[in-house]
């Protein structure tokens, strides 16, 4: 059908951010993380709960954005990265003994690894070929997890419990000082917001950079970018690698906070959320991933409420009004309201 | 003594007496989260989306069975509050449910959570917190464990006793037979194949060919082709219903006429035998522990009038055929026999301890000769089957009630 | 030997199914140039549909032309509410409105007719064909079908106006509004003619694997499959992927030992990404040429 494609004076298929845009302020910076930092001194253990899958989440997300939104390259895949680094953390946590912490650095590296290896033969592929390839190995994953072969590390279909940590002795002892105790709940929670936190910033300064701009280059342009001299095919891997390893680690950390790996937790459904998510927070847009995480955790939910039978539908319908309203996203949201504070400051 | 000096310790003894047992009457009403003078919060985790949609309606129907109860008057005066989540079959969102009921809804127990995958995961959590995780809705072996987790416990025949079942009847009526084992490839397939594995012991060699199929395939009918060529005269279908269905169709295609057993979550008339034609189902066998709704046997039963006039009064679009119908009514009644039990000791330890200690309940639902029986050591309530074999259009109970009891 | 006779048989039977619904996957990727991960619902909706038609006393003919007719229209519809307003949006975002529309489908479909199986009749009858117990008369019939329906399509792309304007609108849609295309309405034409030959599809799938709301979920990602294979740009290709998918399967399931029958998606997937790698346009695709 598509027998000439315009490379030039086509629309590229993913809209490029402005570098100044890519992420808030430093003020709206500083008051988010505030808020991240008080929030569990005040609500239960439940909610700190789904806030630190919220960030889990995000981080997923903000993985996917690097990938798409930043190098241009679509994934339907992520969930199998997720699952890797879910798997890594917990089978080293209950068959090696290994402490929660390490783990989360080899489920990074594994993950990096896994996703470089893929990003081979994913060279030659683009739009939406790429797109059935990453589905093709996030519909792939479940089965391999359910494999007889790994059945002994795996905990095959039944899958495997993970044992939550507690908070560190050094952190418990301080906090008895002022008669206070930290849950574990609480404790998970401020651990994964550091990592979250240090990747957040990692993952902002790899896209400034010449790498960033190089993906950049790739995403808007890729013939141009090859023929200015950029290596395509070692940044398009790179970007992958990146992309896998974090969404590893944020799959350990998911394992951790959820108490439980199996092949159902880690199937295509995730894959699609995670996309959903990115779409949702706004392309290439980092501070969106929180954004996106909170609408594929909390919209579900809302939804139910609504209505039991048709939660699907509800969902479907609040995500059509949403792209109807913001087709670009959260990101758009965050410009409407950046204008209008610009204007008021005027005045 | 003087008399009226008797006569004063006597009233004094007497109200204090008085006194004592009325304080020792308010002390028996004990409540843990959940449950107070007028209400019992009852959580339970349904997949209403995703692939196992399907037994979504078992929420349904257990929603409307306690709005009946409700309607004529509570359970010791109070009222059900069931809160049903949904889940998507995701053991990630059933931890994320388990915890909104536990600790934002603060419900007094979690009920007929739904699926081998979400109970797993929600199990050590539940143990840990001490909140009841009660007639759990798979038949996975594994809920049978008072002394790990005495805070979780099954409800139907587990799926190893139930193959047991099947595998002693053949030692007995077929020892040379050449059996071939079609079954999904997830925890209640694998479950099943070992029972069947164990049932048959040394004998486990009669299992000449094995194929495994995914949920997500689908049609299984390239397995069959390929069971055919092993030759097996046995076929034994570890199946969920839509591909139990395919598997009678595709047989009766194929003219191939083995012994044909089909697992008893895929036995439904309505469900299954209909849609895939009853003149290809003929001879099928099975093994049941409730009444089929859509057996004309059953429409005098006293149990079966009483769940047909329930569906009409209060679930009038349930699908009365659709097993998991009926499933949900005689779980649901097995709850409520469990929290009238209580009375007024409505704390999660004398919940579990009312639930281990039922003796021959019967549910209006279940087959005669199958009772509930359970005790601190045995979290099993329904242990028994009977078997049944296809004929015209129904299943026709044959032999004795068997008691799967895996010691044998 | 028979073994393998019969695998492919069986391959080329269950190959029809993806057949099937791989020509309304490459229909709706001529008319707007990407894939729709609704189709298999729309398909499934459709064949509801049809089978309300019966329950209600309509014949077997009547409702499937009804159905076609109701499909058509359906999918004009959806296009014209729910994506001409993100027309100018970016893809990421079509793709998301798709995923909302295929969870809107499941759910209404899933509360309107539940989600027990339900027997799907069929107009060439369920004996063996020819004699051969591995392929019914149905598969045989389902086959002739797509067979007839292929033609159809590529005469229609090849040879009419309509077909040339709608391909033109797809792939230079500057050129082609230069010449005096109306763009937007091919788009819509495209919709609604992909969801009519999804619909064919539904209706001639649900008497193997039996109607319910979650049948073409499995499916569809087969069908995905078979039309890249093929070559996104090629009817003839889709087809031929089909079977060629549903062959492979068989026998990576028969012959790959251990692991075979467990891994027989992502084995089938593994291939059609090295096909893929090798020739990136399919196995009949046009090759796409990019103009610097």
């Amino acid at each position: 059908m598509s027998a000439v494609q315009e490379a030039v004076t086509a629309a590229p298929a993913i809209e490029a951010v402005p570098k100044r845009a890519m992420t808030l302020g430093t003020g709206t910076s500083l008051l988010v993380l505030a808020l991240l930092i008080a929030m569990p001194l005040f609500v239960k253990n439940f909610i700190i709960f789904q806030m630190t899958m919220l960030l889990v989440y995000g981080l997923a997300v903000l993985a996917l954005n690097i990938l798409t939104g930043g190098s241009g390259q679509f994934s339907l895949g992520q969930s199998a990265f997720y699952a890797v680094g879910a798997y890594t953390s917990a089978i080293l946590m209950e068959h090696a003994g290994v402490n929660y912490a390490l783990t989360l650095p080899v489920a990074g590296v594994i993950c990096f690894a896994f996703g470089f290896l893929f990003g081979q033969p994913a060279l030659r592929l683009s739009g939406v070929y790429l797109a059935l390839a990453t589905f093709a190995l996030a519909t792939a994953m479940p089965q391999l997890l359910k494999l007889g072969y790994f059945e002994h590390w795996t905990g095959g279909v039944q899958g495997l419990v993970v044992t939550k940590p507690d908070a560190p002795e050094v952190v418990q002892s301080v906090l008895s000082w002022f008669h206070l105790k930290m849950s574990q709940d609480m404790w998970l929670y401020y651990f994964t917001l550091a990592i979250t936190i240090a990747i957040y910033i990692f993952s902002v300064n790899l896209l400034k950079s010449r790498s960033g701009r190089a993906f950049m280059a790739i995403r808007d342009n890729e013939i141009a970018a090859s023929a200015m001299g950029v290596d395509v095919a070692l940044y398009k891997t790179l970007a992958f690698g990146v992309s896998a390893g974090i969404t590893g680690v944020a799959g350990g950390l998911g394992a951790i906070a959820v108490q439980f790996v199996a092949p159902d937790s880690f199937t295509i459904q995730l894959a699609i959320a995670l996309f959903l998510g990115m779409v949702v927070g706004g392309v290439g847009w980092l501070p969106g991933s929180i954004v996106g995480s909170a609408f594929i955790i909390f919209v579900p939910n809302i939804a139910e409420g609504i209505s039991k039978g048709l939660s699907g539908a509800v969902f479907g319908v609040i995500l059509f009004l949403v792209i109807f309203l913001v087709p670009h996203g959260a990101r758009q949201v965050a410009l409407v309201a950046q204008h209008l504070i610009g204007q008021f400051k005027k005045r | 003594m003087p008399a009226k000096r008797k006569l004063l310790i006597a009233a004094i003894a007497t109200g204090a007496f008085a006194f004592a047992s009325t304080g020792g009457a308010l002390a028996q009403k004990k409540y843990d989260d959940g449950a107070t003078d007028t209400e019992i919060k009852i959580g339970n985790i349904m997949p209403y989306s995703g692939p196992a949609s399907a037994y979504g309606v078992i929420g349904k129907t257990e929603a409307a069975y306690f709005n009946k109860i409700n309607a004529e008057g509570g359970i010791n005066g109070r009222k059900i509050n069931f809160i049903t989540y949904d889940d998507g079959y995701s053991p990630p969102k059933a931890v994320e449910q388990a915890r909104k009921l536990v600790e934002s809804d603060e419900v007094l127990l979690i009920f007929n959570p739904l699926g081998t995958p979400s109970n797993s995961a929600i199990q050590k959590y539940l143990n840990a917190k001490k909140v009841p995780q009660l007639f759990v809705a798979t038949g996975a072996t594994k809920w049978d464990e008072p002394k790990e987790f005495p805070w979780t416990m099954g409800w139907q025949p587990s799926y190893q006793s139930e193959a047991r079942i099947y595998a002693k009847y053949l030692i007995k009526t077929k020892p040379d037979a050449k059996i071939a084992v079609l079954y999904q490839n997830d925890d209640f397939g694998k479950d099943y194949l070992k029972g069947l594995k164990d049932g048959l012991g040394a004998k486990s060699s009669m299992i000449m060919a094995e194929e495994s199929y995914e949920a997500s395939e689908p049609s299984i009918d390239n397995h069959i082709v390929k069971l055919k060529a092993s030759g097996a005269d046995v076929f034994i279908s570890i199946t969920t219903p839509k591909f139990a269905a395919q598997a009678i169709k595709k047989l009766a295609e194929m003219n191939w006429t083995p012994l044909h057993i089909v697992s008893n979550v895929s036995a439904s008339v309505g469900g299954v035998i209909k849609p895939a034609g009853f003149e290809n189902a003929q001879g099928i066998l099975s093994a049941a522990y409730a009444k089929d709704g859509a057996d004309a046997q059953w429409d005098n039963d006293p149990g079966m009038k009483k769940f047909y006039g329930f569906l009409a009064k209060y679930d009038a679009d349930a699908n009365k055929l659709d097993g998991s119908v009926v499933y949900g009514y005689g779980v649901a009644q097995t709850m409520v026999k469990v929290l009238e039990l209580c009375g007024d000791n409505l704390t999660r330890e004398n919940v579990m301890k009312q639930a281990a200690s039922l003796k021959s309940f019967t549910p209006d639902t279940l087959l005669p000769g199958v009772t509930i029986n359970t005790s601190a050591t045995d979290f099993a309530p329904i242990k028994q089957l009977q078997m049944m074999r296809f004929k015209g259009e129904k299943w026709e109970l044959f032999g004795d009630v068997i008691s799967s009891e895996l010691s044998n | 030997m028979e073994l393998f006779v019969n695998q492919i048989l069986a391959g080329i039977a269950t190959g029809a199914i993806y057949a099937c619904m791989a020509l309304a996957v490459v229909m709706i990727y001529q008319a707007i140039d990407h894939l729709n991960f609704a189709q298999g619902e729309m398909a499934m909706f459709s064949t509801f549909v049809s089978w309300q038609l019966m329950q209600w006393g309509v014949p077997y003919w009547g409702a499937f032309l009804l159905t076609l007719i109701l499909s058509f229209i359906g999918g004009i519809l959806i296009e014209r509410l729910l994506f001409k307003p993100l027309a100018k949006a970016p893809i990421l975002t079509h793709v998301a409105g798709f995923i909302a529309l295929y969870a809107i489908i499941n759910s209404v479909a899933g509360l309107i007719w539940d989600f027990t199986i339900k027997q799907y009749p069929t107009p060439f009858g369920s004996a063996p064909f020819l004699g051969s117990q591995l392929i019914s008369t149905h598969q045989a019939g389902m086959i002739g079908v797509t067979v007839l329906l292929l033609i159809a399509l590529y005469v229609f792309f090849q040879y009419t106006r309509f077909g040339l304007a709608m391909r033109a609108a797809a792939s230079v849609p500057e050129s082609a509004r230069l010449v005096g295309v109306n763009t937007s309405w091919m788009i819509a034409l495209g919709w609604g003619m992909a969801a009519a030959i999804g619909s064919i599809a539904g209706m001639l799938i649900a008497p193997v694997v039996f109607l319910e709301p979650n049948m073409m979920g499995g499916v569809l990602i087969y069908g995905f499959a078979a039309a890249v294979l093929g070559g996104l740009t090629s009817p003839f290709g889709a087809v031929v992927g089909g079977f060629l998918v549903g062959i492979f399967e068989n026998l990576a399931g028969t012959y790959i030992p251990g692991v075979g029958n467990e891994l027989k998606l992502p084995i089938a997937l593994a291939l059609i990404i090295t096909v893929l790698v090798v020739k990136p346009a399919g196995l009949f695709g046009r090759p796409i040429v990019k103009r610097v």
